[in-house]
């Protein structure tokens, strides 16, 4: 590598602006705070395995709901897929880095800090933030602990952060391309993340919006969501999720990405209707804008709003189903094998499909005035995001580990894995389904004794699921450490695309001059 | 079939039998059941609605997840390259694609036509026949009846559940969580409307077997309404994240025959009518003390100590409140400390149990101020602020 190899040291990863390093970066602070959110979770399942109050107070119960699903969705996902984004995309698209590389090093670099100011509320004067992740003014504004001020400042620098990682990305995909590499003919996995991006783009800046907005009122008088000033909670509310629900496809298009690129691996055939792949991709996330207020049909909309927003809900499962109809006509008369990644895979399409069908629930207004704010949600969202985006997160990580490192990964402990979270995961969440149903609200530290018996089934599901990723983490160490070394171009026979075109390890610079695509 | 496409079918299907089995197991009681797995229909006409819609949706899922799964597995077990099969190379079939865009589509619409009516039953507020202000505090909620006279009467409604139960001391009772000191009282076939708002933050208040659920917004009204088909006992909880205490703030709604309720609302406006002419009147020391004594033990002492001594809340004996003016000592039972323990009062003790309890606090744990506060003092001193 010689001159073009990294710097050593600790000043590499400090002054780095090499693609892969941030990736890597990217990918174990995200895994960092994989751990710190699912220790809250314990804490909450903890508390939960039996009623009455054991282990912790209501208050700190409230941090640790909020803290479980701040860190949960800003640390741990998002920058997952950021750094898989990293990773993947200019060897992709055979790309020699990102566009912006600097801007990627700084858009890395704000995490930890922002992170650390956030965990370090904990243990400050009034606790942690303390009103859900979702935080609704009032009860985060006038009545919320002091610690709300850098909840804010946090938003805003992560906000940040993913405003740079998403103009980079939206930059190196529309320059950076081979020639050759045409829009229609970039990996799905580039696909969704473009698509992402400009979902990114457009929305992060409306969080930023509604948190200065509840710093005005915090600080400096405003009245935007006190009505006793002239202000509306519920506008809070409007705002707050018309940049949530395009989040959650945030959080689930990357997700979408790295299925359709495994599949056809492992089932050793095309992926079935590329182009369709594309405009569902594109018609989900121009839906994601005009649904937000199915979060809301409690708040007292007027009939017509409500209307409006169940049918244009519902229309969402129409790109989706297509989507999952696809990979499963992939896999159709395929020659399926069955690694670790591939499980997870059809894992995921399995699970984001029951959290899918919830979904369709969930659209149906009338229903909702049920669901809304039970365990079904709760259930429903973890289908969808922990099924969902952790799921292709592990499957992403095995399929592409040899590629990164050069070793391979022990594939008994891989399926173990798989197994245990499955298991672990339905054991976890499938009952919240019926805690829901039977009228558990979310977010409360003690229940009725008739939710018992499925909270204890529920908690120790989780203690299952946690505990397997104790075996990922290690797996993956093991496999850095002392993996067996491969050097195959192609890690996996049925792969396609140009990052199995590089040697393995991939080297410190790929595509230094760009590779033809026919 | 292959053997191992028999024993998949077999995987597949055990879980749905099993849901199957659950979900057949009679119809539901109006309480929430262990092991209850299902919504209930509840005792109202739009409930039985959302219940239909709910287990519509449900069938439809299970019958599109039987298919898509089915073919997933069915794929999963015979397409394996272990098999020996050599893949196709069909990844495109525009025919296909059309059809499941079309058929979703389809099915969607007639998810919608059941959805469509049950909401716009729900948001049929004609001809309601009785109205009711639900106000949510941090922690409990307020009713109050509205009277065409302006006679309203209105009380707290808070948790009964005691600390000892919630920290593991005690036996839980039946109720754990789910009960209150004072429900709230509606006839039975009667389209009762619910006024819904709130004090503080935002709340929610819902009634499952009741098939309302609404949010109470500080400074908005929102309305829902419901018709209960059978007398009984209602619980819900608070639904909307509202701080500390938001998983203790119950809901109790007692559905009674006609005569019942018009007997309790007599009683309930009797009682309005005893406190008003109590109002007017001058009490000794000595009767104040006596009353004074109860109200103190029931809503100061859990914090201010039996004897005054403090705890949660400061030492009422010595306190330089309680030894200062009445008037200091009024705005903090009226008003409260804001962001402390100590709550606002003012709404939920009545100017003659306010007078009373004050002057207990001021002549109680050698406290001898030697003054006696009187319920109009109480009047005058909200009129003034
Ligand atoms: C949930 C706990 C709680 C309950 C119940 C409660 N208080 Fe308090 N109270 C407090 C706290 C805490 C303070 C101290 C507030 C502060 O920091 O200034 C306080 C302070 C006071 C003070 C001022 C004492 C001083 O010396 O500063 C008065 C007077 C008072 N309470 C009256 C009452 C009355 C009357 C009741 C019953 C109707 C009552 N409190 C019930 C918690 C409570
Ligand atoms: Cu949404
Ligand atoms: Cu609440």
């Amino acid at each position: 590598m010689g001159a073009h190899g990294p710097a050593k040291g600790l000043m590499r990863w400090v002054t780095t602006t090499n693609h892969k390093d941030i990736g890597t970066m990217y990918l174990w602070f995200s895994f960092a705070m994989f751990i710190l959110g699912g220790a809250f979770a314990m804490i909450i399942r903890a508390e939960l395995f039996q009623p009455g109050l054991q282990i912790v107070e209501p208050e700190f119960f409230n941090q640790m709901t909020t803290m479980h699903g701040l860190v949960m969705v800003f640390g741990a996902i998002m920058p997952s897929f950021v750094g898989l984004a990293n990773w993947m995309i200019p060897m992709m698209i055979g790309a020699p880095d990102m566009a912006l590389p600097r801007m990627n090093n700084l858009s890395f670099w704000i995490l930890p800090p922002t992170f650390a100011l956030l965990a370090s509320t904990l243990f400050m004067e009034g606790g942690a933030p303390n009103f859900g992740w979702t935080f609704y003014a009032p009860l985060s504004t006038t009545y919320a602990p002091d610690t709300v001020t850098f909840f804010i400042f946090g938003v805003h620098l992560m906000g940040a952060s993913s405003i740079m990682g998403s103009i980079n990305i939206i930059a190196t995909v529309v320059n950076m391309r081979a020639p050759g590499m045409t829009y229609m003919k970039m990996p799905m996995f580039v696909w969704t993340w473009l698509i992402t991006a400009f979902l990114l783009v457009a929305v992060m800046p409306v969080l930023a919006g509604a948190v200065t907005m509840m710093l005005m009122d915090v600080h400096f008088g405003t009245s935007f969501f006190s009505a006793a000033g002239g202000g509306d909670p519920v506008l809070f509310q409007h705002i707050f999720w018309f940049f949530g629900h395009p989040e959650v496809y945030i959080i689930i298009l990357p997700a979408f990405g790295v299925v359709s690129q495994i599949i056809p691996t492992f089932s050793r055939k095309p992926l079935f209707g590329y182009d369709s792949m594309v405009y569902a991709t594109a018609s989900i996330a121009f839906l994601s804008f005009i649904v937000w207020a199915h979060h809301m049909y409690t708040v007292g909309m007027p009939i017509a709003g409500e209307l409006f927003f169940m049918y244009a809900t519902m229309l969402i499962a129409v790109p989706t189903g297509v989507k999952v109809f696809n990979w499963i006509t992939t896999m159709w008369k395929g020659a399926m094998t069955f690694e670790t990644p591939m499980l997870f895979c059809i894992g995921f399409v399995f699970l984001f499909t029951v959290g899918g069908f919830t979904g369709v629930m969930l659209s149906l207004a009338p229903a909702d005035f049920q669901y809304h704010d039970s365990y079904f949600v709760v259930a429903h969202f973890h289908y969808v995001m922990v099924a969902g985006a952790v799921f292709s997160m592990s499957a992403a990580v095995y399929y592409w580990l040899p590629k990164w490192c050069g070793k391979m990964y022990d594939e008994t402990m891989g399926k173990a894995h798989f197994w245990i979270s499955f298991i672990g995961f339905n054991l976890t969440f499938f009952p919240q389904h019926f805690l829901g149903l039977a009228g558990m609200p979310r977010r409360i530290p003690d229940y009725a004794l008739q939710f018992t018996d499925f909270n204890t089934m529920s908690s120790i599901g989780a203690f299952i699921y946690g505990a397997s990723q104790i075996l990922f983490l290690f797996n993956v160490i093991r496999t850095i450490v002392a993996g067996k070394p491969t050097s195959e171009e192609k890690t996996w026979d049925g792969a396609e695309g140009l990052e199995w075109t590089v040697p393995t390890p991939a080297p410190y610079h790929t595509f230094t001059t760009p590779p033809d695509v026919k | 079939m292959h053997l191992q496409a028999k024993r998949l079918l077999k995987l597949t299907l055990s879980p749905v039998l099993l849901l199957l089995g659950l979900l057949s197991t009679g119809a539901w009681a109006e309480e929430a059941q262990r092991w209850q797995v299902n919504m209930a229909p509840g005792v109202t006409e739009v409930g039985a609605q959302i219940y239909d819609l709910h287990m519509t949706v449900f069938w439809i899922c299970v019958a599109i997840g039987v298919v898509v799964f089915g073919v997933m597995f069915y794929s999963v077990f015979t397409h394996r390259k272990s098999l020996g099969v050599k893949p196709a190379d069909f990844h495109e079939s525009t025919t296909v694609e059309i059809a499941w865009t079309i058929v979703p589509f389809i099915i969607l619409i007639v998810m919608a036509f059941p959805a469509t009516r049950t909401l716009l039953e729900i948001y049929d507020f004609e001809d309601t026949e009785l109205d009711i202000l639900v106000t949510g505090y941090q922690w409990k909620w307020k009713y109050e009846y509205i009277d065409e006279n302006g006679e309203n009467i209105s009380f707290f409604s808070n948790l009964r559940t005691a600390k000892s139960e919630i920290y593991n001391e005690d036996n839980k009772g039946e109720y754990y969580l789910l009960d209150v000191d004072e429900p709230v009282v509606i006839p039975v076939n009667t389209k009762v409307r619910f006024l819904v708002t709130a004090n503080d933050v935002i709340h929610a208040w819902w009634v499952p077997a009741l098939a309302v659920k609404k949010d109470a917004i500080p400074g908005f009204i929102n309305e829902a309404w419901t018709k209960a088909l059978k007398t009984g006992v209602y619980r819900g909880q608070c639904a909307e994240l509202c701080g500390r205490d938001h998983g203790y703030m119950p809901v109790v709604v007692n559905v009674v025959e006609q005569e019942e309720y018009d007997a309790w609302l007599a009683g309930k406006k009797a009682q309005a009518a005893e406190i008003k002419a109590l109002m007017d009147k001058q009490f000794t020391l000595d009767e104040q003390m006596a009353a004074g004594k109860p109200i103190y033990d029931q809503y100061c002492a859990a914090c201010h100590g039996l004897n005054g001594e403090g705890g949660v809340g400061s030492a009422i004996a010595g306190s330089p409140v309680a030894t200062g003016t009445v008037a200091g000592h009024l705005d903090i039972g009226v008003n409260g400390v804001p962001g402390t323990a100590m709550q606002a009062f003012g709404a939920q003790l009545n100017d003659v149990d306010m007078a009373a309890v004050i002057t207990y606090q001021r002549n109680a744990f050698g406290n001898n101020m030697g003054d006696t506060v009187q319920p109009i003092d109480v009047y005058n001193f909200k009129q003034g602020q």
